[in-house]
């Protein structure tokens, strides 16, 4: 009965009395490519800039009206650390306008996303950019402690005496380089390896994870070729040709598929290069508003944005059920883990010893689920796929006629990330 | 399928046998006259199914593979032939799944020890789970015994001899991925996070997916259980393929032994002789020395103490005070020094938020320092990550005040041992304290009852005896007094349990039970040493005996002023008894700063460079002037050793008559894992059901008559020497 009348009354409109309603402008991103190919000598905050333009190109927003960016990032080029400032300058924003980097694993742009809310939300600015970026390229490699240590002696020795005498502490193990740390530091644990035993843990076979990494290929490709992708901005690399699709988009056979190796748990592993996300450059950005601002200055917003974290909760608080929800954006980081996700919400043991409720939440069903593609075809920037998640559902929404869309997706270090989504009326 | 079958099934998947293990009678699986039983009935109908290609042993159990053989089955015989028996049908059993025409896979997770490794080394091929509860060891040699069941002939094959010895003399416990690298098992599985069902449940079900696949590829044969020698493997395989190399490995390993047990142990030397019997005379012999060898040890009284001791450890980490009214969620320590921190250090470690408070920042950076020490320790040694070590860490707060203290349930003071200091503190954590915290205090000779004097709340008030250092000794002495209540004493063994300690609870007295039993050993050390034995010599007659360390090291380890300390306090309480040697020997050696190893000289001088200990010339020019003569009737190497045992037997069957001791197990298990007694000999009470109380009485009745009342046996001793049926252990 409970249930009833909080759908009726959900159903109107997620706004609140006394809060301004949060909307979502535009979204862009740029193409989503392969680590190593045509971006492979830019730095991370070209593919910022060329979001973060391309956004302005298409909004024609004026660049003094922005009053914040914020920007996620995960690996850090340690050159430009807040590279949401070095993008937004690059980008010829004002500097006046204030920017800030984040960090949350693969949900660093859904954070990004949420303090500009947050922002919008408390009154505090009217128009907040948001964004993400990622470049798998190039990543920093350092020189071991003992060099890096040696190296700062050096700089205060005074005399030549005692720099000879560092110098001659140098030994071959202080030129083995540091690469960065492909595991997470609390648990020493890769993330294909971790994927590999939550599908264990899940039960979730082999088969099932090709079987779902093929259909986001396939749809993917489908949306690639109807032209639903219209989140990209094309992106010039200089002396290269411009860029303006997604690479990384290969749909397989389920034959083909099955030929490989297991890539972390060997032999008997059911993750493969195939059913995961790879290592992809990309940037993604969106301009958030409050409502009222957006209609004054002429805009169509397409969404409504009310996030908070994990997907029971989200609903619960907006009183609505699964079965409101019209489109589901997953991030697919791996299909084993979407598929060790679903199952987690579809059971009642899961619901009851892990999480403390006293059901399940239900799984999405798989006719709204991922339509055009996931981050296991389009590309997993890290820290921008959180941006081209919330677009995505907005342009689903719009092209599909929903009024609801939910996004959710998980991060390293056992942290996770869902945001309610409501088409603006149009 | 036969109905009687309890403890094996099998069902066949894919051409895959696969058979499981769980003994329903018990929370572990053990190797049983019934799981045998059953299991030769189930291989039997296996190796007679066509269909059946390969086969899969696992146990349903979880935490658990198999622990071993069942000690009792092993007790209950009378004869060594009896047990040779045995082990000879679990040899065969082994032997003829190591023969089978399918390949069988084990399954492992959790314990697989004892006779359970030896059935896993008998199958082709292993996979473990990286569970932390996946251990497997060879652990019979602390039991006396030896791999009876075909272990002492397959490990040198498998592991090559220096790691085969290691492996079997040590008993070490080897977790999954050390195995791995050791070639113990082919192939690790990482345990598994939260699913749809219990998670151990389901690491047992993928472990058997696992199993099953590898089982699968073995039939066809793209799986193969050779693996590959790496270049250091080869050229060891090649060296130890010389006869002359292999006979220098087995003397310089008997050599080792040696100088470890001084050849108090017979298990070792029998390990090392069914080990060669194998390599060099072939498995015929090889098996054969080993089940002989098996039943010879099985009536050793070596081996009797030794599983007296396993068995009294079992008993001592029972809480038998019932479930305490509320858990101890938060626990303060008080006194940061090496006590203290130690405390502090090993309940952080099990997630217990602790404080540990000191009175001054110096100190409490000292002992902060200690904890991290301790816990840095471990990461190095990678048993635990740098990780853990840190939120680990995160549960010590240090502090120089109160503050907190009315949330906290426990307080264990660590201050020092002056009676009005403890008062004290007593009467200021009182007055911070909520009612339902306990007090207790870390004494090793301060009777609980005066402390508890100070208190408004005497049913609180308990004795919690550490050792040092406190992280590594097991032993926990916990003191109730009259007026103690049950709930405090089982508030107290539960946390002691968590913080991963064997424990004896006591009656309340001068000393309690250890430092009562340690007191008349060092004072008789002392007269010993005055009457011209060097601090050397002392030590090896007692580490000749099967102390781990002996009296003159150990009165430098405890620290001298400690030792004057507690000799003077329990010779006021107990009069001449307590006599022997000149307590003011030790006092002079105070005056000189030599105070034992914390000062850098004692008995000995200490450097951090040298390894060799060289005696403090100081502490022999003291002794020298508090010479004693030696009555020669009672001075020879044996009867100084017996002169210091007896004094500690009397003393501890003394506690036992006068109920300070619960029973002859605490007894045991306090003297061995708190002080050191020999573990060859089980303990005071097992020492004197082996050795004969009247044998005892006889030798003191000698000593008596050279140097008093020191020596008079108790009146209980005199009552087993009257009556040689009468034993403490049945």
């Amino acid at each position: 009965m409970e249930v009833l009348v909080f759908h009726w009354t959900a159903k109107k409109t997620l706004s609140k009395p006394g809060v301004r309603n949060v909307v979502l402008v535009e979204g862009v991103r740029t193409p989503f490519l392969q680590a190593g190919t045509t971006y492979a000598d830019l730095m991370a905050h070209d593919l910022a800039r060329g979001a973060l333009q391309g956004l302005l190109n298409r909004t024609a927003f004026p660049k003094e009206a922005v009053d914040y960016i914020v920007y996620g990032t995960v690996i850090q080029e340690v050159k430009t650390s807040n590279v949401a400032r070095e993008a937004a300058l690059g980008a010829g924003f004002s500097d006046k306008t204030p920017a800030h980097t984040v960090t949350m694993a693969c949900i660093s742009s859904n954070q990004a996303m949420t303090t500009a809310v947050g922002l919008v939300a408390s009154g505090q600015c009217d128009a907040v950019v948001a964004g993400g970026v990622e470049f798998m390229s190039d990543v920093p490699i350092r020189h071991s402690r003992k060099m890096r240590k040696m190296m700062l002696s050096l700089n205060r020795a005074r005399t030549l005496g005692a720099r000879l005498s560092l110098l001659g502490s140098l030994r071959l193990s202080h030129l083995v380089p540091e690469l960065p740390a492909v595991s997470e530091f609390s648990t020493a644990e890769m993330m294909g390896h971790s994927a590999d035993r939550l599908a264990a843990a899940f039960g979730i076979s082999r088969l099932d994870q090709d079987e779902f990494a093929l259909r986001s290929h396939v749809l993917a490709k489908k949306a690639q070729d109807e032209g639903l992708l219209t989140d990209i901005v094309d992106f010039k690399v200089p002396g290269k040709d411009i860029v303006s699709k997604d690479n990384g988009i290969r749909p397989s056979t389920m034959e083909q598929m099955s030929k490989l190796k297991p890539a972390f748990i060997k032999p008997h592993g059911t993750v493969t290069a195939a059913n995961s996300s790879y290592l992809t450059d990309g940037a993604s950005a969106v301009l958030i508003m409050s409502e009222e601002k957006a209609l004054a200055m002429g805009y169509k917003p397409k969404a409504y944005l009310s996030p908070t974290y994990a997907i029971p909760k989200v609903l619960e608080r907006s009183g609505l059920t699964l079965a409101d929800i019209d489109a589901f954006e997953f991030h697919e980081a791996f299909a084993g883990q979407v598929l060790a996700n679903l199952t987690a919400m579809e059971s009642d043991w899961f619901a009851q010893n892990c999480m403390g409720r006293k059901a399940k939440v239900g799984a999405p069903p798989m006719e709204k689920f991922n339509l055009w593609g996931g981050s296991l075809s389009l590309g997993h920037p890290f820290a921008a796929t959180g941006c081209r998640l919330v677009t995505m559902v907005a342009h689903r929404l719009k092209k599909e006629g929903g009024q609801y869309g939910l996004v959710a997706a998980c991060a390293a270090g056992g942290q996770g990330h869902a945001m309610l989504v409501e088409a603006c009326p149009q | 399928r036969c109905v009687s079958r309890t403890h094996v099934n099998y069902e066949v998947k894919d051409n895959v046998a696969v058979i499981r293990i769980n003994d329903p009678t018990s929370k572990v699986n053990t190797l049983t006259r019934q799981l045998q039983d059953d299991m030769m009935e189930v291989l039997n109908e296996v190796w007679g199914n066509s269909a059946v290609k390969s086969a899969v042993i696992i146990s349903t159990k979880p935490g658990c593979f198999i622990a071993g053989a069942n000690i009792d089955m092993i007790k209950v015989c009378k004869s060594a032939e009896e047990v040779s028996k045995l082990s000879k049908e679990g040899q065969m059993m082994f032997e003829k799944i190591e023969k089978s025409p399918i390949p069988f896979v084990a399954a492992v997770n959790g314990t697989c020890m004892g006779g359970g490794l030896e059935f896993a080394i008998a199958c082709h091929y292993r996979v473990a789970t990286k569970s932390k509860k996946t251990v497997m060891a060879l652990p019979e040699v602390m039991l006396g015994l030896l791999p009876g069941a075909g272990g002492t002939q397959r490990m040198p094959k498998m592991l090559g001899l220096p790691t085969a010895f290691d492996v079997m003399l040590t008993g070490r416990s080897i977790r999954a991925d050390k195995a791995k690298k050791m070639g113990l098992v082919h192939h690790v599985i990482d345990p598994l996070g939260p699913g749809v069902k219990d998670p151990e449940e389901r690491l047992i079900e993928y472990l058997e997916e696992v199993a099953v696949g590898v089982a699968k590829g073995l039939a066809k044969k793209t799986v193969t259980v050779e693996k590959k020698k790496g270049l250091m493997q080869k050229v060891q395989d090649a060296v130890l393929g010389i006869p002359l190399v292999r006979n220098q490995v087995y003397k310089t390993v008997t050599q080792k032994v040696m100088k470890q047990t001084k050849g108090l142990y017979p298990a070792p030397l029998s390990i090392i002789e069914a080990v060669q019997a194998g390599v060099e005379k072939g498995p015929a012999e090889g098996y054969h020395v080993e089940a002989v060898n098996f039943g010879k040890l099985a009536m050793t009284p070596e081996s009797r103490a030794l599983i007296g001791l396993y068995q009294g450890q079992v008993a001592c980490k029972k809480n038998n005070f019932g479930k305490p009214e509320r858990e101890v969620k938060s626990l303060a320590v008080l006194g940061a020094g090496l006590m203290g921190a130690g405390i502090a250090q090993v309940t952080v470690d099990k997630g217990v938020a602790t404080i540990l408070k000191d009175t001054t920042t110096e100190g409490l950076a000292r002992g902060h320092d200690q904890v991290y020490k301790g816990l840095n320790d471990k990461a190095k040694k990678k048993s635990i990550t740098t990780f853990e070590r840190d939120m680990t860490l995160s549960f010590l707060k240090g502090q120089l005040d109160y503050s907190g203290f009315e949330k906290v349930d426990m307080v264990i003071e660590a201050v020092f041992e002056d009676l009005s200091i403890k008062h004290k503190v007593l009467k200021e954590v009182e007055a911070v304290i909520p009612p339902h915290c306990i007090f207790a205090s870390n004494t090793s000779a301060l009777p609980i009852r005066e402390i508890a004097a100070a208190s408004k709340r005497p049913e609180k008030v308990i004795g919690m005896h550490y050792f040092s250092p406190v992280d590594k000794m097991q032993l926990l002495e916990i003191i109730t007094t009259d007026k103690t209540s049950k709930d405090t004493t089982a508030s107290a063994v539960a946390v002691g349990l968590k913080q991963g300690k064997v424990i004896i609870v006591v009656g309340d007295g001068p000393g309690f039970y250890t430092t009562r039993c340690l007191a008349p050993t060092l004072v008789e050390g002392i007269r010993i040493l005055q009457e011209g034995v060097g601090p050397k010599k002392l030590d090896s007659l007692t580490t000749g005996f099967g102390f781990p360390v002996g009296v003159s090291t150990l009165i430098d380890e405890v620290g001298v002023d400690v030792a004057a300390h507690v000799a003077e306090d329990l010779g006021k309480a107990f009069g001449s008894r307590f006599g022997g040697g000149n307590v003011d020997v030790l006092k002079t050696m105070i005056q000189k700063g030599f105070k034992g190893r914390k000062s850098g000289k004692g008995c000995y001088v200490y450097s951090a460079k040298k390894k060799d200990k060289q005696v403090n010339s100081g502490t022999e020019e003291i002794l020298k002037a508090f010479k004693l003569t030696a009555p020669p009737a009672v001075s020879g190497d044996e009867d100084v050793q017996y002169r210091l045992v007896s004094r500690f037997v009397n003393e501890a069957a003394l506690c036992l008559q006068e109920g300070i001791l619960a029973d002859p197990v605490q007894g045991d298990i306090g003297a061995v894992f708190g002080l050191g007694f020999p573990p060859c000999l089980g303990g005071p009470f097992r020492f004197l059901d082996s050795f004969g109380a009247d044998k005892l009485v006889q030798k003191m009745k000698r000593y008596e008559d050279a140097y008093g009342n020191q020596f008079t046996p108790c009146q209980l001793l005199l009552d087993y020497a009257k009556d040689p049926s009468k034993k403490f252990h049945k």
